[in-house]
């Protein structure tokens, strides 16, 4: 890894891994609390639309792809406000709708064929500087407005009702973080890659809520997790000449079948510390018969 | 504030979900200090009564006053206990965290929390019998003890109402009479009502009776002292309050027939 290390494109993919995870382990942990992950995957496919409109009208790609995933995930948002048991439904729809627009938009686009493959587990070997300093911003910005409206977020979070009857302004707050969401979607899917990103917005934090103590402590474990599981992908990917973002899920799989497995363990552990008396319970009862 | 201004005072109230009406024609007021029990058959608009005294739905007919303001501008001043205490039990939160979420409020947005607030919601925990439990992931405690932590968060809110919704569902029958002489001791700084429908909750400390299944009738105070010929009448007019009393070692007390 060392030797790797001297080259620029490996330093940049290092260190928009590390970036990615903070901002994963940060928003991951805001998805998995508010059970919004289905709508994470709906936004992050609807982007795809995005794309393709960005590349038809020969729009920047942060212009055509942001403006089309803010346009859908506010239309999720507020169905989820609204009609809850409808919006997996709807969200379902509009992630199908985004994808298809965008792939026949790309159809439609003259001469220009975008891979992709690129999009869907990125590219993070060839990551330039200046997407470094928009996901330094970004995370930034995420870590700051999620720090200043802490209480109010693990309220809403948490009792979304009870939220409310104290006045804080949960309409506004929840469409920000569907917004923050769609922000953070659209910029790291460049990177990553829209299934490498739904992977590190889900394992870290689902790993982490059991033995958090507060969703701080889940944001922070999960960040470094992700940063775990993206530094052991790309190094086994460098080792191993594997595709990256591949590789990064893989590692981030087995991690999360690992914690399953030691969960399992530790359930086997504790039945059997307050078994005996269980035990005796059982042998009276067959004496009796 | 005049102490003669009702705590809830609803006028002429309807509420549908859609096209099925759930509260019809509803007037009433509750005095300060009071100790309501709401009782009634399941969907018969209990719990929705409680959401519209919250704000947290809107009448279509009718008006909601909590002290004298519209319903919702002043829902901070109401301590809520919801009825499922289940609710997130795998989040990542303490109890004490929990508790602090009662010291939130509608001016203030990104301050800490004070060490004033921490101490409150530290007291709170106490008077409902779980202090030592502040640093305990609310999913490791029991129904009950959720149940009574939830209490604290209302109380920590400081509230002049506080509204339970069904709240001797995860409590035993032991600990539901030291639960009613707990509301009985908190009544005498702040304004009681609990959603029921189980008759048990109607214990001697309940002041007024709210009978609600679509209309809803009031049975107050001096009519639940009152004179025993009076009250002789049991509360029993078909669909309109289809309850029976049932009490173990404690009198019966019978309602006024309602007047149509």
């Amino acid at each position: 890894m060392n030797e790797a290390l001297q080259f620029e494109f490996m330093q940049n993919a290092l260190m928009a891994g590390l970036l990615a995870s903070v901002i994963c382990g940060i928003m991951g942990t805001l998805i998995v609390v508010n059970r919004i992950v289905f709508l994470s995957g709906g936004i992050a496919h609807a982007a795809y639309g995005g794309i393709g409109l960005a590349f038809f009208f020969g729009w920047p790609y942060l212009v055509g792809t942001l403006g089309f995933s803010l346009v859908a995930a506010m239309i999720m948002a507020a169905v989820t406000l609204r009609a809850r048991h409808r919006a997996d439904t709807i969200i379902g729809v509009i992630w199908a709708l985004g994808m298809a627009t965008g792939i026949i938009l790309l159809d439609l686009t003259p001469g220009y064929n975008v891979d992709l493959m690129s999009y869907l587990f990125g590219s993070i070997l060839t990551v330039p500087s200046s997407e470094l300093w928009i996901m330094l911003i970004m995370a930034g910005l995420i870590t700051g407005l999620v720090g200043l409206f802490y209480k109010d977020i693990l309220a809403l979070s948490y009792d979304e009702e009870f939220a409310r009857i104290r006045g804080v302004p949960v309409r506004s707050l929840y469409f920000t973080l569907i917004g923050m969401l769609a922000v953070t979607i659209v910029i790291v899917i460049q990177v990553v890659g829209l299934i490498l990103i739904i992977a590190l917005l889900t394992i870290p934090p689902f790993i982490m809520e059991k033995y958090a103590k507060s969703m701080f402590q889940m944001m922070a474990g999960a960040s470094v997790l992700a940063a775990v599981f993206t530094i052991a992908g790309l190094w086994l990917s460098y080792e191993f000449d594997l595709t990256s973002g591949a590789t990064i899920i893989l590692v981030a799989g087995t991690g999360f079948f690992l914690s399953l497995g030691i969960d399992q363990l530790l359930n086997i552990q504790r039945r059997r510390a307050v078994r005996p008396p269980e035990k005796k319970i059982n042998s009276g009862l067959r004496k009796q018969e | 504030m005049d102490i003669e201004t009702p705590i809830v005072k609803v006028n002429e109230l309807d509420f549908s979900y859609g096209n099925e009406p759930v509260l019809e024609n509803v007037s009433f007021s509750i005095r300060q200090g009071d100790f309501v029990a709401v009782i009634g058959p399941n969907g018969g608009g209990k719990t929705t009564l409680l959401k519209l005294m919250l704000g947290l739905l809107k009448p279509q007919n009718g008006t909601i006053e909590i002290l004298g303001s519209p319903a919702g501008k002043v829902s901070h001043l109401i301590g809520y206990v919801p009825q499922d205490v289940h609710i997130n039990s795998s989040f990542p939160i303490t109890t004490l965290d929990v508790v602090l979420m009662g010291k939130l409020g509608p001016d203030k947005r990104w301050a800490k929390n004070s060490a004033g607030n921490r101490e409150e919601a530290r007291q709170a925990l106490d008077r409902m019998g779980m202090s030592g439990y502040e640093n305990h992931r609310i999913g490791e405690l029991s129904g009950g003890q959720r149940q009574r932590v939830f209490i604290a968060r209302a109380l920590a809110t400081n509230p002049r109402l506080l509204l339970l919704d069904e709240p001797t569902a995860s409590i035993d029958s032991k600990g539901q009479t030291d639960f009613f002489k707990l509301l009985k001791s908190l009544n005498e700084h702040m304004t009681i009502l609990v959603v029921s429908h189980d008759l048990l909750v109607i214990s001697t400390h309940v002041k007024s009776v709210a009978c609600v299944n679509r209309r809803l009738h009031y049975h107050n105070d001096t009519e639940l002292t009152g004179d025993m010929l009076e009250t002789m009448y049991p509360c029993t007019v078909e669909d309109v309050c289809p309850v029976e009393l049932v009490a173990h070692g404690v009198p019966h007390r019978v309602l006024k027939q309602h007047k149509e």
